[in-house]
């Protein structure tokens, strides 16, 4: 995935939406912020998640942090790689590192999330 | 911590300029790591790792009256020290609540104490409360010196080409005065709070960048790397070594953390000791390892049980990178501490088992013995 295709929350999860089928992953700032990645949590096939609340959570040796949905919709798809081994998100966070896909219930709310210019601007400026 | 802005170490450039990820902790902008938590510590375990201690609380007492003073407030018998020894100790408050955890240094006339950075102000305000008569005098020396630790099993080969004095002189737990880079008035003691062999140096602050600068150089064949708070931590765990704020605290009792031996009641009475004796016969809780099945961390706060019941609360929990699995240190009742015995421990919710191990999880090995001569 090449990240200047896709949209990204202030909460460092990342987008590519293709019809109403979203690909969610973590941003390569926030997974090279976490380091040490222990495990991941995700959600299972058929959960319904909400926008900017939590859907999972990623361990590292250093600090539990929660990964929020981008956007609301049902989860059709799970990275069940990930938990066999959680280093493949911090090897391709754009790639084989993605997290969920969820069938979204507007896609029209991919428009309140930033692209990757104003995501990179964002992180330049915070840290 | 109080201060609005946080303490800067004379390192604290340094780290920002070398990639440190700086946070606040005890009131001091600190390094948590530089790369990666787990590369620095096996740096430390394998080779070398360097640590800007400076935010530790360094206190020097000066007078006649400065053993009697030490020893009223600090739990362990400072009077058994000899010259360039060092003692770990314990300061009390009266209700046997601990205040910190600190290490006493006794020079010629002259005593040093080294407490944590989170509780040096109440550390002195405790001296200050029991000063009435003492012929002695306290000086922090925090702000004017740096303090360094160098750890691993090339440490002393990285330190000593640099020191003018000889570093297997030093036994654990004791310290020497030298210079360092031919001019640096160093306070050099072989004490750590990694489980490794190491040193820690006190020195003056200007100094700092200069020392700091040359151990890395004279590291660098054996692969030293800078470590940072994260790492420090994860080493000091592994290594079942106590921290103030998770084993221990105002509310836990010495005896339960298994740090009885650092209080001599035998010694006569000093602050705390009255609440301390009765803590001795019955401690309630007992400090023990545990292993969890998963690579989930049960961290501080976690609540352990046993068939159902409660047993007890996570004092700390860590991914241990030596051996490559979730550990917890907690505080559980004796009867469910035995070695081998099963739990549960309620890691955010959802349940994970675990099973009671020894204390310390990681001991250096030792040097093998040299090949008998034939």
């Amino acid at each position: 995935m090449d990240p200047s295709t896709l949209r990204f929350a202030p909460t460092h999860e990342w987008v590519a939406l293709d019809g109403t089928t979203a690909t969610v992953g973590l941003s390569k700032f926030a997974v090279d912020q976490l380091t040490d990645l222990l495990t991941i949590e995700l959600p299972n096939v058929g959960d319904r998640v909400t926008a900017a609340k939590s859907l999972g959570e990623v361990e590292s040796v250093k600090s539990v942090n929660d990964v929020y949905a981008p956007l609301s919709g049902e989860v059709i798809e799970v990275n069940d790689a990930l938990a066999d081994n959680v280093q493949l998100l911090s090897e391709e966070p754009y790639g084989k590192g993605w997290l969920v896909k969820i069938k979204v219930d507007d896609p029209a709310e991919l428009d309140k999330l930033m692209d990757h210019a104003a995501y990179e601007t964002k992180i330049a400026e915070e840290h | 911590m109080a201060e609005a802005t946080p303490l800067k170490t004379p390192l604290h450039d340094w780290h920002q300029a070398h990639g440190g990820r700086m946070i606040d902790f005890a009131g001091w902008s600190m390094p948590v790591q530089y790369t990666s938590i787990v590369k620095e510590h096996q740096a430390v375990r394998n080779q070398v790792g360097l640590f800007d201690i400076s935010h530790m609380g360094r206190l020097s007492f000066e007078g006649a009256g400065a053993l009697d003073w030490i020893n009223n407030v600090c739990t362990n018998d400072a009077s058994k020290l000899t010259a360039n020894q060092i003692q770990y100790s314990l300061m009390a408050n009266d209700l046997g609540g601990l205040i910190d955890d600190v290490l006493v240094y006794r020079g010629g006339k002259t005593y040093d104490l080294v407490c944590n950075a989170s509780n040096r102000e109440a550390v002195i305000k405790q001296f200050e409360e029991h000063a009435a008569g003492v012929k002695a005098k306290l000086t922090d020396r925090t702000l004017a010196t740096a303090m360094i630790a160098v750890q691993g099993p090339s440490a002393t080969a990285t330190l000593q080409p640099l020191y003018d004095q000889p570093l297997d002189a030093i036994k654990y737990y004791h310290f020497g005065n030298g210079k360092l880079l031919g001019d640096v008035p160093a306070t050099v003691s072989r004490t750590g709070y990694t489980g490794e062999v190491g040193y820690e140096l006190i020195i003056p602050a200007e100094q700092a960048v200069r020392v700091w600068e040359a151990l890395l150089k004279s590291g660098e064949g054996f692969g030293i790397l800078p470590c940072g708070l994260g790492a420090r931590d994860t080493l000091r765990f592994e290594a079942g070594m106590p921290l103030y704020g998770h084993e221990l605290s105002d509310t836990i009792s010495p005896f339960a953390a298994g740090l009885g031996w650092a209080v001599k009641l035998e010694k006569g009475d000093f602050v705390g000791s009255d609440a301390l004796r009765q803590q001795e016969e019955s401690p309630g809780s007992t400090r023990v390892g545990l292993k969890l099945e998963g690579k989930r961390i049960a961290r501080q706060g976690s609540t352990v049980s046993k068939d159902g019941r409660f047993v007890g609360t996570v004092t700390s929990g860590a991914f241990s990178p030596t051996l490559n699995a979730s550990l917890a240190m907690a505080l559980i009742d004796p009867e469910a501490a035995a070695e081998g015995t099963s739990v549960v421990i309620d890691v955010r919710g959802k349940e994970e088992p675990a099973t009671v191990v020894p204390l310390p999880f990681y001991k250096r090995p030792k040097a093998a013995p040299a090949a008998p001569q034939v």
